[in-house]
């Protein structure tokens, strides 16, 4: 079937492309490396829109409801009947959102790249890292198996650490590299015993059995996990949390948030490819993808929910005080996702309910749009001014018009102005907030009013502010051909994608989900929005002294937020205090002094002894005959007592 | 498939290794030798899988046998099943790195590659063994040439190693001999035999004498394998030893403890595996979760490989102790996996040393710049040791763990659970050591360092190509394993 074939090379072109550029990069493809890669990801991409819109106008639809289809599945690893790891194909609505969304900003990412990394040393690794994040990336939203999902899911934590690190010999790039992937490595453990749990109860680990089975409340897998309590949870509760720690680990929810900030290390493509727009969301992808079984702990939902909303709120106010425009993008990407979790955690499964999953969907796959410009445009920002830093900027609009027209309305959607596309997904998530917790609704209604607020002191502090001046002229201009014409596609899609009637295709069911626009529901946030902008306007549209006045009246709240509320620094304490010192180095001491040493002490004693009996052996006669008497002697008194 | 030739083989080429004089001419014959192993594994292992599909389901295949000792029921007698195989395998995959990377070996060369070839010869011969009295010999055979290898080749404090290796492993062959004894004597006088599948069929051992006797083979075999407490033998063995050695001592020597463990200990004394269980599972979980913290306290990567083969050996142990069918096949997937990824590792080591003369982690840097081939060696190895998905370690690891939750009881969870907990502490250790060696800013003194030569990528690529034939694709491997386990499972007698 040429739908099998088409999936399949979806996945395999990109795989192809790091073996081809990893093994032969450098040797063979040299400066060419980063054509090779574009181009595959060109035939990749194509396929995955032709795919895509197979599976959702021609194939998926049956009467009404999207079907999953699973054009590929085989046996991998058997562990014991029923209990496989697959590798397999799986497209269903979410599936082919995700395809879509990965292969064109990893699309986007490549072209941009050609220009961006131009004459970077390993230029080929560069492409070849690439190539291994896209595989990894489109192999997770594919997958059959919760056990294939782990897999990519550390593939691409693997190539996210390599691609942080890519500038090695920097200290502070392998820092990140490391703390992001251990980072994220913790919280795999949760994800891994959480499979551990899921499975053992439902007794598979193909995703659509368990779903079933731990959804049909009659069931005996579904009774058995519900009855099994620990610590006053059952164990399907625990189960789903210890995913969503995996799932809160790669999309930077607090308190694992933490590798984010510190990840803007890497290339600027990379960090729009793979710490805004993709990798960053499979936390909700997984949750997505589980979501059947999530609906049916209200607990862990209700949790899902509070983090979200926590990590919305407390990256946004870190976000106002950040001055490295990366930095800024890195806590509002956290926000965002913290918008699109907790859009999950407040849906419901039933078809009043369930906004929220589609809200939360729609949210990723706009988001991934404005998100991964806003990446790209301050990529180019850098490229010109050299600086991560806002005051080294300002004043760019008129030297870097592009880039300043598509930031402009990647920060116009990312605020939710009306008829952007930020603005319809926010909307929905607001209003399935709204539907079923208030309290959240308020944090996210505030949140977004600091959104508005943080995104164009941003905007106004790249772009206007002061003239800009700098000792050197820049000596290629805003970027070539292949750079702006990414900023371009993007800008076309932050626009616009809002206008795609996302919950005719994407529902937690597969029926369409009509959406409907409240204008009244409207008003609030969109006046918050504009709040925001036009505190921003106010503060930074000029250079002036009162942003500086304003920070230090807020005084300690402004400097807890400026050091992002020292959560690094309680995990520090936690690492080095606690886990070196308590643990760790008790344990090789242990190890060195009180094994070995009783090792050493076993033959330190045998010498010893044999030297204090080694007197014995005299060679006198006169003595051994003195021993043979001793010997008779007792051996006699011995035979006297024992016949007695 | 006549699997004598699997130890005629090494022996020959031992033999021929002795007669020439010219040290170009032993690496050849050692190379030629060691390429002919290996294709004499492979060879057994297709010739094992047809002999299966076609229907052959004896629990052993090609078993010759020669009475040697009529009196005592001691015979030399051979036979595979799939768990010897992948272990067969193993070694010759190990034998070929080591030999290619003893390449530049100056020192008695002929000496050095006979040595190598004794070790491997005794691996063979072990791994192939069904007789209880000539597989102790040949771990006998395979262990007094690491002493040599250590105490002449060494560096660092390696008098002080090769002994404590040599007492060590000769203390824990000792207890093993008793086990085989107790074994052998607890059977009426018309049964007693050394033959394994002859006790299996004929012996009714007690279950109060199996509870006896399994202690001494298991903690016997348990120290080849670094069972906690009896461990400490292998970070001094390893960082001693040359690199050829310290590859023979973690790939393979370590091997014959698992093997034993479960082929022996597991197999013959049932009753006794089930009542020392726990306890297995006790020390084998400190070993991992301990192993792993010891390692993060490495300064030397010698001393960090060796530590960390504690952890990961300890999973093997683990696996044991669980006692269901998938956590055994994840123990042997863990040995396989182990035995290539250490051999790996040990010796992407060697290339270093050899080049910035330190072992010492702190004092290198950025070496990424000067030797890409040998960093990217070094990222695989230390992957692969942290579990990374396409590569063997996480297959074998996760099939552990997979085994292990069958176990339901809240006991067997936190052991699970705490064995879990080390793919973090792993993901650190790794990290620290292979990110501080490979990337950072470089030395000035180790700019113009060269990259590996023909022989060491050789060697790299046979270890690699062995790690990512299980990653990428392990069912050929659980396919191997499973009915070996089954067989043992069977004899358990639980599930």
């Amino acid at each position: 079937m040429e739908l099998t074939t088409y999936t399949a090379l979806i996945v395999l072109l990109p795989l192809l492309g790091y073996l081809l550029l990893g093994l032969f990069g450098k040797k063979i493809f040299g400066n060419s490396s980063g054509l090779v890669g574009t181009a595959l990801l060109l035939v990749t991409t194509i396929l995955s829109f032709y795919v895509a819109y197979t599976y959702f106008f021609v194939l998926g639809n049956v009467n009404g409801v999207y079907q999953a289809i699973k054009p590929l599945q085989f046996t991998w690893l058997e562990f014991s009947p029923g209990m496989s790891i697959d590798m397999g194909l799986l497209l269903d609505p979410i599936s082919c959102m995700m395809l879509v969304v990965v292969s064109f900003v990893s699309l986007m990412v490549h072209i941009y790249s050609l220009g961006y990394m131009k004459g970077e040393e390993r230029y080929p690794t560069y492409y070849a890292h690439l190539a291994l994040f896209t595989f990894s990336m489109l192999g997770l939203v594919l997958s059959t198996n919760i056990f294939q999902i782990y897999m990519f899911w550390e593939l691409v934590g693997v190539s996210s650490f390599l691609l942080i690190g890519f500038y090695y010999n920097k200290a502070s790039a392998l820092a990140a590299a490391k703390k992001a992937f251990i980072v994220t490595r913790f919280a795999d453990l949760g994800f891994l015993i959480g499979i551990l749990v899921l499975s053992f109860y439902s007794n598979t680990l193909d995703i659509s059995t368990l779903i079933q089975r731990l959804t049909s409340p009659d069931g005996n897998e579904m009774k058995t996990a519900v009855a099994a309590s620990f610590m006053g949870l059952s164990a399907l509760t625990w189960g789903l949390l210890l995913v969503f720690m995996g799932g809160a680990g790669k999309s930077a929810m607090f308190p694992l948030h933490i590798w984010l900030p510190d990840a803007m290390e890497g290339p600027t493509p990379v960090s729009a490819l793979i710490h805004a727009a993709t990798m960053v969301v499979a936390g909700v992808y997984l949750v997505a993808r589980l979501f059947p079984v999530f609906s049916m702990s209200p607990i862990v939902l209700d949790f899902i929910a509070y983090v979200g909303a926590f990590s919305a709120l407390f990256a946004a106010i870190i976000a106002c005080t950040q001055t490295d425009i990366k930095r800024v993008l890195a806590y509002s990407t956290m926000s965002q996702i913290g918008y699109m979790m907790f859009a999950l955690g407040v849906s419901g499964n039933t078809s009043e309910t369930g906004l929220g999953f589609t809200a939360s969907m729609f949210h990723l796959f706009t988001h991934a749009m404005f998100k991964a410009l806003l990446f790209l445009g301050a990529g180019a920002v850098i490229h010109y001014v050299h600086s991560n830093e806002m005051k080294d900027m300002g004043g760019l609009r008129k030297k870097m018009p592009i880039t300043h027209l598509t930031f402009l309305i990647a920060c116009l959607a990312i605020a939710g102005v009306p008829l952007l596309s930020g603005f319809f997904s926010k909307e929905e998530i607001l209003l399935a907030a709204y539907q079923k917790n208030m309290l959240i609704y308020g944090i996210a209604l505030f949140t977004s009013g600091l959104t508005a607020f943080y995104m164009f002191r941003l905007y106004f502090n790249i772009f206007w502010s002061k003239p800009y001046e700098s000792a050197h002229e820049s000596h290629h201009g805003e970027g070539g051909f292949v750079m702006m014409l990414p900023l371009v596609l993007l800008a076309i899609g932050a626009a616009f994608a809002g206008y795609i009637p996302f919950g005719k295709y994407v529902s937690f069911n597969g029926e369409a989900h009509e959406g409907h626009m409240d204008i009244m529901f409207s008003i609030a946030p969109v006046a918050l929005a504009i709040a925001g902008i036009g505190l921003a306007i106010f503060l930074y549209k000029k250079e002036n002294e009162k942003p500086g006045k304003i920070s230090a009246s807020l005084g300690a709240l402004y400097n807890s937020a400026y050091h992002k509320f020292y959560i690094d620094e309680i995990y520090l304490f936690i690492t080095k205090k606690v886990l070196f010192n308590v643990i760790a180095r008790p344990a090789a001491w242990f190890d060195k002094n009180i094994i070995d040493g009783m090792v050493n002490m076993a033959g330190d004693s045998t010498v010893w002894i044999s030297g204090k009996i080694k007197g014995i052996q005299s060679g006198k006669v006169q003595q051994y005959a003195l021993y043979f008497m001793a010997g008779i002697i007792g051996l006699v008194l011995l035979l006297v007592y024992v016949w007695k | 498939m006549n699997l004598s030739l699997l130890i005629l083989l090494p022996l020959l080429t031992a033999l021929a290794v002795l007669v020439v004089k010219k040290p170009s001419l032993v690496r050849i014959i050692s190379f030629i030798g060691s390429v002919l192993q290996l294709g004499l594994a492979i060879f057994l292992y297709v010739a094992y899988s047809q002999e299966r599909a076609n229907g052959n389901f004896d629990t052993m295949l090609f078993t010759e046998q020669w009475s040697i000792f009529p009196s005592m029921r001691i015979s030399f007698h051979l036979g595979v099943d799939g768990i010897s195989v992948a272990m067969i395998m193993l070694t010759s995959f190990v034998v070929l790195a080591g030999v290619l990377v003893s390449w530049k070996v100056e020192k008695m060369t002929k000496e050095f590659y006979l040595l190598l070839l004794l070790l491997a010869m005794g691996a063979y011969g072990f791994f192939l063994s069904l007789d209880l009295f000539v597989l102790f010999f040949f771990l006998e055979v395979a262990v007094i040439p690491k002493y040599l290898l250590i105490g002449i080749w060494g560096s660092g404090k390696k008098e002080y190693s090769a002994n404590k290796l040599a007492l060590m492993l000769m203390g824990a062959s000792a207890l093993v001999l008793v086990g085989i004894l107790g074994v052998y004597f607890a059977a009426g006088k018309e049964n007693r035999t050394f033959d394994i599948l002859q006790i299996v069929q004929n012996v009714q051992m007690s279950p109060d004498a199996q509870k006896i006797f399994f202690p001494f083979l298991f903690v016997g075999f348990g120290v080849f394998t670094a069972l906690f407490p009896f461990h400490t033998w292998v970070p001094d063995g390893h960082s001693s030893a040359p690199t050829a050695g310290s590859m023979f001592l973690a790939g393979i020597s370590m091997k014959l403890g698992g093997y034993g463990c479960l082929r022996v200990a597991t197999y013959l004394l049932p009753e006794g595996a089930k009542e020392y269980a726990n306890i297995i599972i006790i020390l084998s979980a400190i070993a991992v979760l301990y192993g792993a913290f010891a390692t993060m306290m490495q300064k030397d990567l010698k001393y960090i490989n060796a530590y960390s083969s504690i952890s990961h050996c300890g999973f093997v142990l683990l696996g044991i102790g669980m006692l269901t069918k998938t956590a055994i096949t994840g123990a042997v997937m863990q040995m396989v996996s182990h035995g290539l990824m250490t051999a790996l590792f040990f010796a992407v080591i060697g290339m270093i040393y050899e080049r910035t003369h330190t072992r010492i982690v702190a004092e290198m840097g950025g070496l990424m710049k000067a030797m890409p081939f040998i960093m990217t060696v070094l990222f695989i190895a230390g992957l692969c040791s942290l579990g990374l998905p396409g590569f063997s370690g996480f297959v074998a690891e996760m099939t552990v763990f997979m085994g292990s939750w069958e176990n339901a009881d809240a006991f067997h969870r936190i052991a699970t659970i705490a064995a879990c907990m080390s793919i973090v502490v792993t993901a650190v250790y790794i990290l620290r050591a292979v990110g501080q060696v490979a990337m950072g800013p470089i030395k000035a003194s180790y700019a113009s360092l060269g990259d590996a030569s023909w022989n060491e990528k050789l060697a790299a690529i046979v270890l690699i190509i062995g790690i990512v034939a299980i990653g990428v694709a392990p069912f050929w491997l659980n396919e191997l394993v499973t009915p070996g386990t089954e067989v043992i499972m069977n004899r358990l007698g639980v599930h």
